[in-house]
């Protein structure tokens, strides 16, 4: 009875300080901190490749992307986020064509589940790594992501 | 539970008074918005009313409007800490729907990945279990380990938590170069750093004290009451879905389904404790023979299931989640049904957590591992 | 003017003198007491605020964490930076809150801290107020906390405060008890409860080598217990974060809240300082017996140093406690106090006094 008193007392003791020994190790190695100072490290803050950061269309050096308008990608999103709105413009053989005049994508509503990415024919969607997306005004989140004056890019199948 | 039993004796000969208070939906331990409604005398909890619905989404309704690859994406934020399995459910059963066989490498790296999830989702329970205890510290070495897997995700899925990275017939795109190498460096740090856990919070005096004998759960309630995953493990209910009906690369590994017999909180904690070591074994199992072939198989553009009922389970990393689908032959479900590990796990808190102290219950919420959108969907 | 860092006294007693040879002794006392307490208010803000500070960079380090880091030099203006915040804030006023009592308490609660400060000996000669029974009179005063955190709980109308202000009641009572008789242990060791006097006893050697095993379970003991006396994890079970959000101080806001804060970091400060001078000689210097050389240096080192450095280390080791341990049960708390660590605090007052008869202490 006595004895099994003892022993609880000095077990619990060596269990608490076990546990101080953890905290205590870690106390004097400050090489063990892996909190980074955010807004310093910027310059070194590099995603991965597959990071999810936002929908972007790659354009070339000529201004020029793959987006033929086929709304493949609208009608995938789970949640409306894209929407595309869509023009026509009288080809050089003067036959009408339906091209895309804007690739509206709301950052807002995305979901990031890359499924207008994945689905897309012509592979004209892409992930972006900029994961910045504070605004102060909300109407900055819906991005048009076909640039000014783009055109699509030629050997692009419709 | 006898020393309560007896302290609640002695109090009703005395006048007393009850009172009610709302624990949530605000609340630091509840881990979200669950409200629990107490009835107390005292310190002693009488009755546990859980209220839901405070994250009620309507993911199984909107599940009926939307197609099954988009399905994903709302699987994904039922329970946050087990995406991944909660989208193999989902795709397991289009798959088998549609009687459609995925690529070996498919199934390893599936496994490979829910493994990974499991292991992240035990240790942030490990940490978040020691908070509710008030050991302040776990909550930060769990969470700095749990980030090493979770930047081992982003570099192969992209996503950290939410990874969507199930797609009926495979996955989005194949895993990255450096994953098998990352997935080895981590097992070999973790195996270092988790007796360390043990140190810190599992042989600590006061934790036992606090977790031993509290909250029993015995092997016929768990049953009854359909608790499944590390709690109702804890309670001897031999339950592991990867067991009883073993899915994607389960088939190939030799693991053990850790059962513990008591039922009480640390029996719960003990045996998600002893899952964090299978789970390493599991992965060093597969990590290495992860065989050649593509990621995915060439699905149709616009998937329809065939007319009938289909249900898959999945062993998600608080127990048993199923997925029933009916369809009608259309591209969306004409029903979605989902079968979550957390509503059932709640449903014994009143069961085992009356006659305790608003401590022990704090002890008890933390060891069932709750995750409320789960609850609410 | 006569300023030795070594001896304050007769720097005070260069100022009393000045002050009489100018004005009535009335007016002598009246400022003297104004200078006085102007001068704690200053300390205790100082000290207070730093404490807030160290423990944040504490917490982080063993938490592989960087702490507060920047605002000012490595952040130390972090918690000047917070007071200011908690000024400015509002301070809401509860609808059915007993209104006077709910704004008396947080005074009542730092009113404790301040009342138990005068007695301690900050360096040589550096005493607000000499008491021969200094050790009698801090035991009195720190226990008028419990009442304000009672008057907390209970006039905030709310379920969460109540718990754990009757929480803190039974706790603060049960384990006032270890205190104190850890703390005789200690004065039948000294012989008196003059707190200067035991300071100066322990100019050969401090206590708690002097007193050897019974002192150094009294040590233990006191530790321990002061921990829970301050409610401090592991034995935070008033505040109890995570049952009852922030247990006596829930209702609290603003600069009221603030004061619980600042209290239960003084509260620290005191029952360190009152553990570093029963224990380990307060402002006196490590000695060893025969070395004269290490003696020599170890005088060198100003006492207010020492005072500081013995205090910091028992603060440190109370804020070790806390961010590893998890919380006890109410019940289980009891259970420490009435079957652990009282028998073995009588036992020990009775070992501790067959030490002093027998003459076995050093």
């Amino acid at each position: 009875m006595i004895k099994e008193y003892f022993k609880d007392v000095f077990s619990g003791i060596a269990s608490l300080l076990r546990g101080m020994k953890v905290t205590l190790s870690y106390f004097v190695r400050p090489s063990t901190i892996i909190t980074q100072k955010y807004p310093e490290n910027r310059a070194e803050l590099k995603m991965f490749e597959a990071f999810r950061g936002e929908v972007v269309m790659p354009h070339n050096e000529n201004n020029e992307h793959k987006c033929t308008g086929c709304g493949i990608c609208e009608i995938n999103c789970p949640n409306g986020s894209i929407e595309i709105i869509s023009k026509f413009e009288v080809g050089e053989d003067g036959k009408k064509r339906k091209v895309i005049d804007q690739h509206i994508y709301r950052l807002a509503m995305c979901t990031f589940c890359g499924l207008c990415i994945k689905t897309c024919p012509s592979n004209a969607l892409a992930w972006g790594q900029e994961f910045e997306h504070a605004v102060f005004d909300r109407t900055k989140l819906t991005k048009v992501l076909n640039q000014e004056g783009s055109t699509v890019q030629k050997g692009v199948k419709e | 539970m006898e020393q309560t039993t007896t302290k609640r004796e002695d109090i009703s000969s005395i006048d007393y008074q009850e009172f009610v208070i709302n624990m949530g939906p605000q609340h630091p331990s509840t881990h979200g918005v669950l409200r629990l409604m107490l009835k107390l005398k005292g310190e002693i909890v009488e009755v546990v009313q859980p209220h839901c619905g405070y994250i009620h989404r309507g993911i199984e309704k909107m599940c009926e409007h939307i197609t099954y690859p988009q399905t994903i994406h709302l699987t994904d934020r039922l329970d946050y800490l087990s995406a991944h399995m909660n989208n193999e459910a989902v795709c397991l059963l289009v798959e088998n729907a549609l009687q459609i066989e995925v690529p070996e490498r498919v199934k390893y790296i599936r496994t490979i990945l829910d493994e990974l999830t499991r292991l992240a989702s035990h240790q942030l329970w490990w940490c978040a279990f020691g908070m509710d205890m008030g050991a302040l510290t776990t909550f930060f070495y769990g969470l700095r380990d749990r980030e090493k897997i979770l930047d081992i995700f982003e570099k192969t899925t992209g996503s950290r938590l939410i990874q969507s990275f199930n797609v009926p017939g495979g996955l989005m795109n194949d895993i990255h170069k450096d994953f098998q190498k990352e997935v080895k460096e981590f097992i070999k740090y973790f195996r270092k750093i988790l007796p360390e856990y043990d140190q810190l919070l599992t042989g600590n005096v006061i934790f036992q004290q606090r977790t031993k004998d509290i909250g029993i759960l015995t092997k016929e309630d768990a049953i009854n009451f359909g608790v499944t995953g590390p709690s109702g493990r804890g309670s001897g209910f031999s339950c592991d879905v990867r067991k009883i009906a073993p899915y994607s690369a389960y088939p190939y590994v030799k693991f053990e389904e850790k059962l513990q017999t008591k039922g009480d909180t640390f029996s719960r904690y003990m045996v998600r404790m002893h899952e964090m070591w299978e789970s390493m074994n599991i992965l060093e199992q597969l990590i290495d023979n992860i065989p050649e072939g593509t990621h995915a198989v060439k699905m149709k553009p616009i998937i329809k299931l065939p007319e009938g009922e289909y249900y898959q389970r999945v062993e998600a990393s608080r127990g048993e989640f199923g997925v029933h689908v009916i369809s009608d032959g259309n591209k969306t479900p004409y029903r979605f049904k989902l079968r979550s590990p957390n509503f059932m796990n709640l449903s014994v808190m009143h069961h085992i957590s009356r006659n305790h102290k608003i401590a022990d219950l704090i002890a008890i919420s933390g060891s069932l591992d709750l995750v409320i959108p789960d609850i609410d969907r | 003017m006569p300023f030795n860092i070594y001896d304050f006294s007769t720097f005070t007693q260069w100022i009393h003198e000045a002050l009489t040879s100018a004005m009535s002794p009335f007016w002598v006392v009246t400022l003297e007491i104004l200078f006085v307490g102007l001068a704690f208010l200053l300390f205790y803000a100082v000290i207070g605020l730093f404490l807030v500070y160290a423990e944040r960079r504490v917490c982080a380090f063993m938490q592989c964490r960087l702490g507060p880091n920047r605002v000012g030099f490595q952040g130390l203006l972090q918690t000047v930076a917070d007071l200011i915040k908690l000024l400015f804030k509002e301070l809401i006023t509860i609808k059915y809150a007993d209104k006077l009592l709910f704004n008396i308490a947080p005074f009542l609660v730092i009113i404790g801290s301040f009342l138990a400060l005068a007695a301690i000996p900050l360096a040589n000669g550096l005493h607000a107020v000499d008491l021969n029974i200094g050790v009698f009179y801090i035991m009195a005063v720190s226990s008028i906390g419990v009442i304000g955190i009672l008057l907390a709980g209970w006039s905030s109308n709310s379920k969460y405060s109540l718990i754990g202000a009757m929480r803190s009641g039974a706790q603060i009572v049960s384990y006032e008890l270890s205190v104190g008789l850890s703390i005789i242990t200690m004065v039948v060791l000294a012989g008196t409860m003059d707190i200067s006097e035991i300071v100066e006893l322990q100019r050969g050697g401090w206590f708690l080598f002097k007193g050897h095993i019974s002192a150094f379970i009294a040590f233990i003991i006191f530790l321990v217990a002061s921990t829970a006396e301050i409610n401090r994890g592991p034995f935070d079970l008033a505040e109890a974060e995570s049952e009852l959000t922030a247990g006596f101080h829930t209702e609290y806001s603003g600069i009221k809240f603030a004061f619980f804060f600042l209290a239960e970091y003084m509260n620290m400060f005191i029952v360190a300082s009152l553990g570093a001078t029963l224990f380990l000689g307060g402002w006196m210097p490590f000695h060893v017996p025969f070395w004269e050389g290490f003696n020599t240096v170890m005088d060198w080192i100003p006492p207010f140093v020492w005072y500081i450095a013995k205090t910091g280390f028992l603060i440190f080791i109370i804020m070790w406690f806390k961010w590893t341990f998890p919380r006890l049960r109410i019940d289980q708390l009891l259970t420490l106090e009435w079957k652990y660590l009282l028998p073995f605090n009588l036992f020990n007052v009775l070992l501790m006094a067959l030490l002093v008869l027998l003459g076995l202490h050093f």
